[in-house]
């Protein structure tokens, strides 16, 4: 069979099956929690709690400062011990708000329990009844956010400018990066939940059509949605072919619609709007309980874990607990990362708190890790091949090295959205991914 | 623990498929020619290619030495460019001149102008070229083959299947039963060699299917034996291995069909009007030269739009 997808990508081996078929588990909460107020592209946001404050489960305890920015909630119930800077995994420190677990998870009250029957009649019936700004409004103040990495602020996605009209919701379930299994699991297993939620994300913008969209390395969750779809007329199941970077919006976009968003725009300028799987499971209890975006499912894997696992967590928990809940390491890892392997981001220290953009914390030895050598371009044209964006990696990165400002320019630098295919197929093993995040700063600083 | 923690940029996966392990690659598409080569030319093509791969590899470890940098011999480019070398010498040729032919491809071509990835002209056939004009006769000297017979010097044959097409069957130009160079009397050998770079995603198909297809109608309309013509002489060598060398060839598959049309009309030129029967050799050397114009203008059309 012909499978749909995007020009360029790379193969690099899904390596899902450690994780897989593993169910999702709920991780116990921690005695602390460390809550970083920057969990999102955009402004951070302002403590709205104090040292010393009692704080329920839900409860909002960072505010956001801009539209481009989303609230964070505290993901226990107990005492704010500290307000202060801690390291992030995102890279550097961010002021952060340390929690005391009381072990007794009160919610907050305006969170209700889940009381919605699940089966279709009754979903339909939630959906008509909703109105397309209170469902933003909820996401908004819900904080949810992009769970793929990203993290882009939900709601904003859902208020396209008033003159483009979205005519498709693409739900993303490729989930191209190797090691990641949380959107297959939660799609087996949370079904109905991420239906609801892509049905609503669709009301919120008044789309007609939605595609979820899934690569073919995970038949059983496409023949599942497809049954459970069957009598929602608007709803189609997309299957793809499993290439990496297919869960790029981007490249998801070009497979499923065969448009491409124009340079520098957003998938709303082709009418289109995308989001992830996890993020229409939380869109759900948004809606349905007012519940905030503070807890997420998490694969913690990789060759250097004893018992790789889905676990089910809280925002703020931090990496070595579920490493240790992973049955700790087997050998010494050589390096620890957050996120998947092609894009995420590598720790210095596994005392850092999983955020709302936390879909893998993956261990490895060698030899998934190469040393520091690069050789010099041989000018193959393999990574040419592989850019999913089609620019020319290697040109881009030897201007870079070079500080050509103007031809990096020339080369459309800003395209590139550093998934990594480049640096991935490079036979003289270059850093090109890296060239190009300087070439991107240098850039930026020469305007 | 915490400071033992590798922290390097995305991605945190990188292929198998080093440069050492395509070069690896190429050398085992080589063999089948190699094979037919040594079978046919016994001992005097076993020591030309011993010297001319020792050569080479000595060369550019000892040049890598002189500039003080670390050795590339291992990427086994070198050893590549030796084979290829050797591909290009008639059996009959003196030894010593392909020593002197690997010396000046993995030194002035390559070393002088920076090493492996910044060479303009492909180092084996820039040598091929230096020993034609240096040593025309014996560099044309080519010998028939003597199949089996280790120890055998063979006879020089004046005619070659190029310049004399009544001479020889098809059926011996396409296994190999012609006199020429080491590496490039068997079209078949060389075919599978290519069968396996497509298989290992060494190459593309383009450039060596693009080159030979356009050669083949021209020369069809020209009213020559198209078929015979595009399996005698260096096409097929030059075609599969040395048009292909990733540093002298353009980047985009756009640039490959520009570079590999323009290859089969120069050859065809070359071949047709030129006082040389060969027109392979100085075809690529001339479109290794154009590649970095292709490259400038040929260029993939980005995603979103735009040039
Ligand atoms: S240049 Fe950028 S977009 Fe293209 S492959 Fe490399 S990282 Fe990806
Ligand atoms: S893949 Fe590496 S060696 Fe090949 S052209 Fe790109 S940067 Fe150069």
């Amino acid at each position: 069979m012909y499978l749909k997808t995007f020009k360029g990508g790379i193969h690099p081996g899904d390596r899902k099956e450690l994780t897989n078929t593993v169910p999702i588990s709920d991780c116990p909460p921690p005695k602390e929690v460390i809550i970083p107020l920057r969990q999102h592209i955009g402004a951070p946001c302002e403590p709205c709690v104090n040292v010393g404050d009692r704080v329920l489960m839900g409860q909002k305890i960072g505010e956001a400062t801009s539209f481009v920015s989303a609230p964070v909630h505290a993901s226990v119930s107990g005492t704010v011990t500290k307000i202060e800077n801690y390291p992030h995994p995102g890279g550097g420190e961010a002021l952060s708000v340390f929690i005391e677990n009381d072990e007794k998870d009160e919610l907050f009250p305006e969170i209700k329990e889940w009381d919605l029957d699940l089966s279709k009649d009754s979903i339909k019936a939630f959906v008509e009844k909703q109105d397309a700004k209170e469902i933003v409004e909820k996401v908004k103040n819900a904080g949810i956010t992009g769970m793929g990495g990203a993290a882009f602020p939900t709601h904003v996605k859902l208020s396209p400018p008033a003159d483009v009209k979205i005519h498709t919701i693409i739900i993303n379930g490729a989930e191209c990066e190797p090691y990641l299994t949380t959107d297959h699991r939660e799609m087996l297993e949370n079904t109905k939940k991420i239906i609801l939620g892509a049905l609503l994300v669709a009301k919120s913008v008044s789309a007609e059509k939605i595609v979820i969209a899934i690569e073919n390395n995970k038949k059983d969750a496409i023949s599942l949605l497809e049954q459970e779809t069957k009598e929602f007329d608007n709803i189609e199941i997309f299957t793809m072919l499993t290439k990496y970077p297919q869960g790029s919006e981007k490249q998801l976009i070009n497979a499923v619609t065969k448009s491409e968003v124009p340079s520098g725009a957003l998938p709303s300028a082709v009418g289109v709007v995308v989001n992830n799987i996890d993020t229409c499971a939380a869109i759900s209890e948004a809606v349905v309980t007012n519940r905030p975006l503070y807890e997420r499912v998490v694969t913690v894997s990789g060759d250097a874990v004893n018992n790789p696992k889905n676990l089910r967590v809280r925002v703020g928990v931090k990496f070595s607990e579920l490493l240790e809940i992973a049955g700790g390491f087997k050998e010494e890892p050589k390096k620890i990362v957050m996120g998947g392997p092609m894009m995420g981001i590598a720790q210095n220290n596994i005392e850092v708190p999983v955020i709302k953009g936390t879909s893998g914390i993956l261990a490895f030895s060698a030899p998934e890790t190469y040393g520091k050598d690069e050789g010099a371009c041989i000018k193959c044209g393999k990574c040419v091949e592989v850019c999913p964006m089609r620019l020319m990696p290697n040109f881009l990165s030897t201007a870079s090295v070079a500080k050509d400002v103007e031809k990096i320019k020339a080369h459309n630098i800003l395209d590139c959205m550093e998934c990594g295919c480049c640096s991935f197929i490079c036979p003289q093993r270059r850093f090109i991914v890296q060239h190009i995040k300087a070439g991107k700063a240098l850039l930026k600083q020469k305007g | 623990m915490e400071n033992k923690l590798i922290v390097s940029y995305a991605p945190h996966l990188r292929t198998e498929r080093s440069t050492k392990a395509l070069m690896l690659d190429v050398i085992i598409a080589l063999v089948p020619a190699l094979l037919v080569g040594l079978f046919a030319f016994g001992i005097r093509a076993f020591l030309h290619v011993l010297i001319c791969v020792g050569v080479s590899v000595w060369a550019e470890h000892v040049w890598c030495l002189f500039i003080k940098k670390e050795s590339t011999v291992k990427d086994l480019s070198a050893v590549v460019t030796g084979l290829l070398i050797a591909f290009n010498m008639p059996a009959a040729a003196p030894l010593w001149m392909g020593a002197v032919g690997a010396v000046f491809a993995m030194i002035i071509v390559k070393g002088f102008f920076g090493g492996i990835g910044h060479n303009f002209v492909n180092p084996a056939l820039a040598a091929r070229a230096f020993m034609l004009a240096c040593w025309p006769v014996q560099m044309t000297a080519w010998t028939n083959p003597v199949f089996g017979k280790f120890f055998s010097q063979g006879t020089v044959s004046g005619a070659t299947p190029l310049a004399s097409p009544d001479l020889y069957a098809l059926s011996d130009v396409f296994l190999g039963n012609i006199p020429g160079s080491i590496g490039e009397i068997s079209a078949l050998a060389l075919i599978i060699g290519f069968a396996y770079l497509l298989i290992r995603k060494v190459i593309t198909w383009h450039i060596p299917v693009i080159y030979v297809g356009v050669f083949y109608i021209l020369s069809m309309l020209a009213g020559q034996d198209a078929t015979y013509q595009i399996f005698s002489g260096g096409l097929m060598l030059g075609a599969i291995f040395m048009a292909t060398d990733y540093t002298t060839s353009p980047m985009t598959t756009a640039g490959h069909i520009v570079y590999a049309v323009l290859l089969g009309v120069l050859t065809m030129v070359i071949r047709t009007f030129g006082t040389l029967p060969e027109g392979v050799s100085y075809s690529i050397l001339i479109m290794n030269i154009v590649t970095p114009l292709i490259d400038k203008f040929v260029k993939n059309k980005r995603y979103g739009g735009g040039k």
